[in-house]
């Protein structure tokens, strides 16, 4: 089936004539507009019993809204979902996990200083009598999914891995019929999505219906039976991605005129650069993770590539390397000859340091700001400045010159930060950066949230820089883009940092591993 | 129904039309006010809003209490912009105008040229250095600086009080609680002759140019306004936190402080027990209805100053109470709070919820 069999399909499947009765959820027509932005347009879709359903799109095409209107959060404003059959209207969270429907959220809901039997029991509404059964049932459940879990364990000394078993535990110990999963495998190792896909295989072989939200189109490939493809807002597309290509979906998500990603030529770079020596820093931040003995050089006209599940020590990495929190033993970093730990962000911008933060809306830019203003944020050092007075032409020139050399897609440059879409804001964020020239790009989660067109002259401009002759790190959790981008990659797990290997001489396997600690026996 | 809905953007128009629509509001809650106290409504607004400006003397004496409220509410604005919740503009006030009373009082016999420079001087640092203990705090130890701040303004009252009963008190004054006569080479020079307005004003809106430069302009304005609207970005660019933090509560220190030792050495004359109405207070409705920017807290201030005024017009003519001020002041800036929501917000009416049922 195509794109375009599906949409001469829609008059003869809508409600008028009742519905294949297989279905155990068949949506139709579904609409829901926000102030703005029709974020469903009559959508339709339908997952079998025992079928693991795609929902594919990119960031923006109303996955995240179609979800939450199955699992009750959003209300529609037109159309009717049938649930086994009959329409029914879910009237909250509640209701859907009455009628078996549950849902793994990307981001987790548990309480960090709770055991994992008191956080279900608190999601469940189990009296506390029945705490103890409740309890075996969590060790039975794990068990049987290959899902090692121990019900006694307080969350915060879980891995990510693990927090999300938590999570779909909490949905397998009732009586589930479709289990939502939104963009599981992005907090978990290449080893761990493994395993998590055996445990989906098997639930779905016993009947439960699965949809599994995603953009990482390999995965779908091996695991998914059916997919319905957004774009905009409405189905683009259904496929069987067992007879799709990648690049085929890939089509149907952005459509015709989006340029999509591409090889790079890998290269060996010059001299090292950045230069951190034996860098150890203890948290403030109590969930936070110390860093232990650093060792990284970045070479000039080379990217390094750190990939590492969320929450092992990238944040505390880039802010010592940012100088947003500056280490005691300013010879820890190094630029060339120079010691820089000790140095404020600003002063290690004069010498030629340029960042891109991890979070665009809030800390890249000012949302509030004008595109204008933001360009002086970091521009500052470029002229921008003349005895203590901002040069409003100046500014105003530099911010014109980000948006015409990297496209960036706005009414102006006086538009506040936060009327860009995420990828425009940090094609303007990393322009801002880049013009600058710099020695030294440090790059947190590039791409992260952003669509694939941007994704790819966001790629573009990082190779452009590095033939230029400067030394960039890219800090991310997607491992598909490292191994597309970087020279040389490595990993970092529980704040310690893997060996740093030449891209073509390792494997997202080993890769993989030192994302999980194990790279003792790699180490040289 | 009415139903808030937000809005896509932030209304353009909405930041300047929602002080109109509360001044609006304040009226038509004011008139009604007036009518249930028995009082002819149009005939009382005008007492408060007309009557005290209609001669050349009303408009000067506008010009005395604008003043200090204005020098008030820029420093201020500085501050707010900065997300730096200074509340204790009266009691920099206060202290300003305790030190340069305390100078002043020295030198009651004195024509030199210098003593009024030195005496605003004394009353700036003063309200600095009394800021000055507000961003001490904070910075050092994280103290939530709207609690120093107002702790501060009562501490300074009762200095002022301690000091006008006591070691400051004029010795020839038959025991009233009141210093000596200043020198007039110690006092603001007059600007008109038959009014009490006095250099003050232009003090003020010199003040008012250079929050605009320093705001709209500089560089340091610009970290200012970035460190307040998203702190992390301000981190993240190198932006000196405390550094600012302090220029801002310095800053506004030392305007109020002008506006104290300019009452004092300006219409007062010698330091009394109570130098100020609650300018300081009113400033940070001021500062807000004149979005924190100089022109609109201009105009802001020169409101405040007819509402101050009007209110000792009903006290007179009507034989109202005083406390009504306080009313229209708290009115003001309840509506104005309220009608700001419409920035983001918009209302509409909505005849029924379109969801379909099953």
């Amino acid at each position: 089936m195509h794109s375009d069999s599906r949409l001469e399909d829609r008059p003869v499947a809508s409600a008028q004539d009742g519905l294949p009765m297989p279905s155990r959820l068949a949506l139709r027509g579904i609409t829901k507009q926000y102030p703005g932005c029709l974020a469903n347009d009559r959508v339709d879709l339908d997952i079998k019993p025992g079928e693991i359903h795609a929902l594919l799109g990119e960031n923006g095409a109303g996955k995240s809204t179609l979800m939450k209107i199955i699992y009750g959060l959003v209300k529609p404003d037109q159309g009717q979902l049938y649930w086994r059959g009959s329409p029914m209207q879910i009237a909250d969270p509640g209701h859907a996990r009455s009628l078996g429907i549950g849902m793994v959220f990307q981001h987790f809901s548990l309480f960090e200083t709770l055991s994992v039997t008191e956080n279900i029991a608190l999601a469940l509404g189990t009296p506390a009598r029945e705490m103890k059964a409740l309890s075996q049932k969590i060790a039975e459940v794990s068990q049987k999914y290959g899902m090692t879990l121990n019900p006694d364990r307080l969350v915060h000394t879980l891995s990510i891995g693990e927090r999300q078993r938590v999570e779909i535990v909490r949905c397998l110990v009732q009586d589930i019929k479709l289990l939502i999963l939104d963009e599981p495998t992005s907090v978990l190792t290449p080893q761990e999505v493994e395993t998590l896909f055996i445990t989906l295989r098997q639930l779905a072989k016993e009947g439960c219906s699965i949809l599994f939200i995603s953009h990482k189109l390999n995965e779908v490939q091996a695991l998914c039976d059916g997919a319905t493809v957004l774009r905009g807002g409405s189905v683009s597309g259904n496929c069987n991605p067992q007879q799709e290509t990648p690049a085929s979906m890939a089509r149907m998500m952005v459509g015709d005129d989006t340029p999509i990603a591409t090889e790079y030529v890998k290269v060996a770079g010059g001299e090292p650069f950045l230069i951190v020596s034996g860098l150890s820093k203890t948290t403030h931040d109590p969930f936070g993770t110390n860093l232990k003995n650093i060792q990284l050089q970045v070479r000039s006209g080379e990217i390094v590539g750190v990939a590492g599940v969320a929450g092992n020590g990238q944040e505390e990495l880039l802010a010592a390397l940012s100088g947003e929190e500056p280490v005691a033993d300013g010879s820890r970093i190094r630029l060339s000859d120079t010691a820089i730990g000790r140095l404020p962000p600003d002063q290690r911008r004069r010498l030629g340091v340029a960042f891109v933060p991890e979070e665009r809306l809030g800390r890249g830019a000012v949302p509030s700001m004008s595109l204008r203003e933001n360009g002086l944020l970091t521009g500052f050092l470029q002229g921008l400045v003349k005895k203590g007075m901002v040069q409003s032409d100046k500014t105003e020139a530099f911010a014109r010159q980000i948006i015409e050399r990297f496209k960036v897609k706005t009414a102006g440059t006086h538009s506040p930060a936060k009327s860009l879409s995420g990828g425009n804001l940090q094609k303007f964020i990393i322009g801002r950066e880049i013009l600058q020239n710099p020695k030294l790009l440090i790059a947190a989660h590039p791409t992260w949230g952003v669509d694939i067109g941007a994704a790819v002259a966001i790629h573009e401009a990082l190779i452009q820089l590095r033939d230029q002759g400067a030394a960039i790190l890219v800090v991310s959790e997607d491992i598909d883009e490292l191994f597309q981008i970087s020279d040389r990659i490595c990993a970092i797990c529980h704040g310690e940092l893997s060996p740093l290997k030449a891209t073509a001489d390792t494997t997202i396997e080993q890769v993989g591993r030192w994302m999980a600690g194990d790279f003792v026996e790699d180490a040289a | 129904m009415i139903k808030m809905e937000p809005r896509q953007e932030s209304s353009p128009w909405m930041p300047y039309v929602s002080p109109l629509l509360a001044g609006g509001l304040t009226l038509i809650t004011g008139a009604i006010l007036f009518a249930a106290l028995g009082q002819d409504p149009i005939f009382a607004l005008k007492t408060v809003l007309i009557t005290p400006i209609s001669d050349a003397y009303g408009v000067g004496e506008l010009f005395v209490k604008a003043g200090p409220i204005l020098l008030c509410a820029l420093g201020l604005s500085v501050a707010y912009r900065a997300n730096v919740w200074n509340i204790g503009a009266e009691g920099q006030l206060l202290m300003g105008g305790l030190a340069g009373s305390a100078l002043a009082v020295q030198f009651t016999e004195s024509e030199g040229l210098w003593l009024l420079p030195a005496v605003l001087f004394f009353g700036i640092v003063a309200g600095m250095l009394w800021a000055a203990l507000a961003a001490l705090l904070k910075t050092r130890f994280n103290t939530n600086e709207i609690l120093t701040t107002i702790m501060l303004n009562y501490i300074a009252f009762n200095l002022l009080q301690y000091c006008v009963h006591g070691p400051l008190k004029d010795p020839h004054g038959f025991n009233f609680p009141e210093s000596a006569m200043f020198a007039d080479a110690a006092r603001l020079p007059l600007l008109m002759e038959d009014a009490r307005v006095h250099l003050g004003i232009i003090l003020a809106l010199v003040s008012a140019v250079a929050v605009w430069v320093l705001l709209g302009k500089s560089f340091l304005g610009y970290q200012i306004q970035v460190l307040g609207r998203d702190s992390r970005a301000a981190k993240m660019a190198g932006f000196k936190e405390k550094r600012l933090v302090w220029l801002a509560l310095v800053l506004s220190g030392g305007l109020a402080g002008l506006a104290g030792v300019g009452e004092v050495a300006g219409p007062i004359g010698q330091l009394v027990p109570q130098i100020s109405p609650g300018y300081g207070y009113a400033a940070i409705i001021v500062a807000f209805l004149g979005r924190l920017h100089p022109v609109g807290v201009t105009l802001a201030s020169i409101l405040m100053a007819l509402l101050f005024m009007g209110g000792e017009m009903v006290q007179i003519e009507l034989n109202l109470p005083l406390a009504l001020v306080g009313m229209f002041q708290g009115m003001l800036l309840f509506y104005l709070l309220a009608c700001d929501v419409l920035i983001l917000y918009r209302i509409r009416w909505v005849s029924k919820p379109a969801v379909q049922t099953a």
